[in-house]
């Protein structure tokens, strides 16, 4: 049973098209992803979900709610965390979180929620005081004090150092274990892959596809690569002969095996029986960011 | 980007109302330069000129009042304008422009109600300005507290709430804190001009000074109030009422709430 739908949706600015036909449903208690490039369109469509903007076209139900018409009650139960958008500099986290729990009806502890953001010992700091990954967190604790059943998570991780963000992305599958379903927007692929149950790749305001992580890159088909040097001379012909090898590319003592399938085991056993040691042995598969090359035909960073 | 938020109060609950108060009240707490100049500078001034023997001296220039008497008033009004034509505006502007207001948008209180309770803390903040200096000025240079206190307090409201109406109504329209900054400046500086504060309205030309008396804050019916001298012009606090109104309004419907 989905806990939000979005039916056609779209919704233009003036001349500039912003979301042109999106579809999607959400399960209870997933965390889905929307991925794509800036401008694609995927703020504009959880601003829709969150109620801040009117679709042109298209139907939402969000827990069974229309973001517009029921918008007092949707802002009960869902929390948003928003692409720029602050507090005031003076303003403690204490405060901000104590102000924010008096919104709503049955609002989560906030005490806890700051323990578990590793924000308690900075409870009295003023907002201008705190680091990018503090006010990220707060951030995240504010769309989280009202108890929601649905969290809107965008562009989350965006301006943080790498552990910050690691320690962002453990905290965001916490959340989604304590039954909080999160919608989560980003332009990074390797956020998406590490934490969505299901994403949807956008691209100029259409959703390009939309599966599992794993099932968007088996969809790509990327050919894997296998990197290695060899202790003893090995032909090419005893690698090809293996089916799940289409091509063997030598670069002085380095050798490179093209193909699909279980390739790692394929080359693996050939050298085993060759009596071949296989130095400096690495693996490259295909990413998401493969599949939405392969999906859309562009890459998602520039 | 197009404003889609309707009606931005929403339900708004006492104890949340309070709450939001008591934190823009501790904000306020926090800006030394908006309490040193909103609150504590106009009694400082009208001390500061109350010790120039002269200008503790009846003069027939001030209508037989002294100096210190005839510019209380506008001292006060330095204050009001630094809390609603400053403060204000820019606070306001740049709660848009953090995007204070939009995270509010996403809560079930809605934004409008920070502007609300923005609202309430500037006018206590007045109402703290207009005390010190009412008490300070007894205390020192004896000038006597309002002779109407209910007039006076009228005439208070009446032209503090338009002249805080009037700084809604920068902060609605503008589009940044810059030019925020620069047309809360410009309205400050005229109203001080208006208001006689930089120079006594005896001065004036009659139009410029007529004018004073019809726009807010209105120093006419405080001075009137405060000295007992005559009662505050019904037309005067009518007219103030009403831009108040209209400016409120206009803020209102035309508030950029990003």
């Amino acid at each position: 049973m989905p806990i939000i739908e979005v039916t056609e949706l779209h919704k233009r600015y003036g001349d500039t098209v912003a979301v042109e036909d999106v579809s999607f449903t959400v399960e209870e208690g997933e965390i889905f992803g929307i991925l794509g490039p800036n401008g694609a369109g995927k703020t504009t469509t959880v601003e829709c979900i969150e109620g801040l903007r009117s679709p042109d076209a298209g139907a939402i139900s969000v827990l069974g709610l229309d973001p517009r018409r029921d918008r007092a009650e949707l802002r009960q139960r869902l929390g948003a965390q928003l692409q720029e958008s602050s507090l005031p500099d003076k303003l403690t986290v204490a405060e901000a979180l104590d102000l924010h729990a008096s919104f709503y009806r049955r609002p989560a502890d906030w005490n806890a929620l700051l323990d578990s953001l590793h924000l308690a010992d900075k409870r009295r700091a003023r907002y201008r005081d705190l680091s990018g990954g503090q006010k990220q967190r707060l951030s995240i604790a504010l769309a989280l004090v009202g108890g929601p059943a649905v969290a809107v998570l965008d562009e989350l991780t965006t301006g943080l150092d790498p552990q910050a963000r690691r320690d962002t992305w453990d905290l965001i599958a916490q959340i989604r274990d304590s039954g909080v379903t999160i919608i989560l927007v980003t332009h990074f692929m390797d956020e998406a892959q590490r934490l969505c149950d299901r994403l949807a790749l956008v691209d100029a305001g259409r959703i390009a596809a939309l599966d599992t992580p794993a099932g968007l890159i088996a969809r790509a088909q990327q050919r894997q690569y296998v990197h290695f040097r060899a202790s003893a001379p090995v032909e090419d012909a005893a690698l090809t002969a293996q089916p799940e090898v289409d091509e063997v590319r030598r670069s002085g003592a380095q050798i490179t095996v093209i193909g699909t399938g279980n390739l790692l085991y394929a080359v693996a056993s050939v050298l085993a029986r060759e009596r071949i040691v296989a130095e400096e042995l690495r693996v490259e598969q295909a990413t998401l960011d493969d599949a939405f090359l392969a999906l859309t035909g562009r890459r998602l960073q520039q | 980007m197009t404003p889609t938020t309707r009606n931005p109060l929403r339900s708004l609950p006492v104890s949340v109302l309070a709450k939001l108060v008591s934190v823009e009240a501790k904000l306020l707490l926090r800006e030394p330069g908006a309490l040193a100049f909103g609150i504590l500078f106009p009694s400082a001034l009208l001390l500061g000129l109350g010790a120039v023997p002269l200008l503790r001296e009846p003069s027939p220039e001030f209508g037989g009042l002294r100096f210190v008497d005839y510019w209380a008033p506008s001292a006060l009004i330095l204050g009001l304008g630094i809390m609603g034509l400053q403060h204000i505006p820019t606070t306001v502007a740049a709660y848009r422009e953090k995007g204070v207001l939009r995270r509010m948008s996403t809560t079930p209180v809605g934004p409008g109600a920070v502007l609300v309770a923005q609202l309430i803390v500037a006018f206590a903040s007045g109402v703290v300005t207009a005390a010190v200096l009412i008490a300070s000025a007894w205390a020192v240079l004896d000038v006597s507290p309002p002779e109407q206190p209910w007039w006076f307090a009228l005439s208070f409201a009446v032209g503090y709430g338009s002249l805080l109406a009037v700084g809604m109504l920068i902060a609605a329209v503008v589009p940044s804190v810059r030019l925020a900054t620069g047309a809360a400046t410009l309205a400050y500086m005229v109203t001080m001009v208006i208001g006689g504060v930089f120079l006594p309205r005896f001065f004036f030309p009659d139009a410029l000074a007529r004018l004073g008396d019809y726009t807010p804050p209105g120093v006419q019916a405080m001075l009137d109030s405060w000295s007992g001298e005559a009662v505050p012009d019904p037309l005067q606090l009518g007219t103030m009422a009403l831009i108040g109104g209209v400016a409120a309004a206009v803020a209102a419907r035309f508030f950029r709430w990003e």
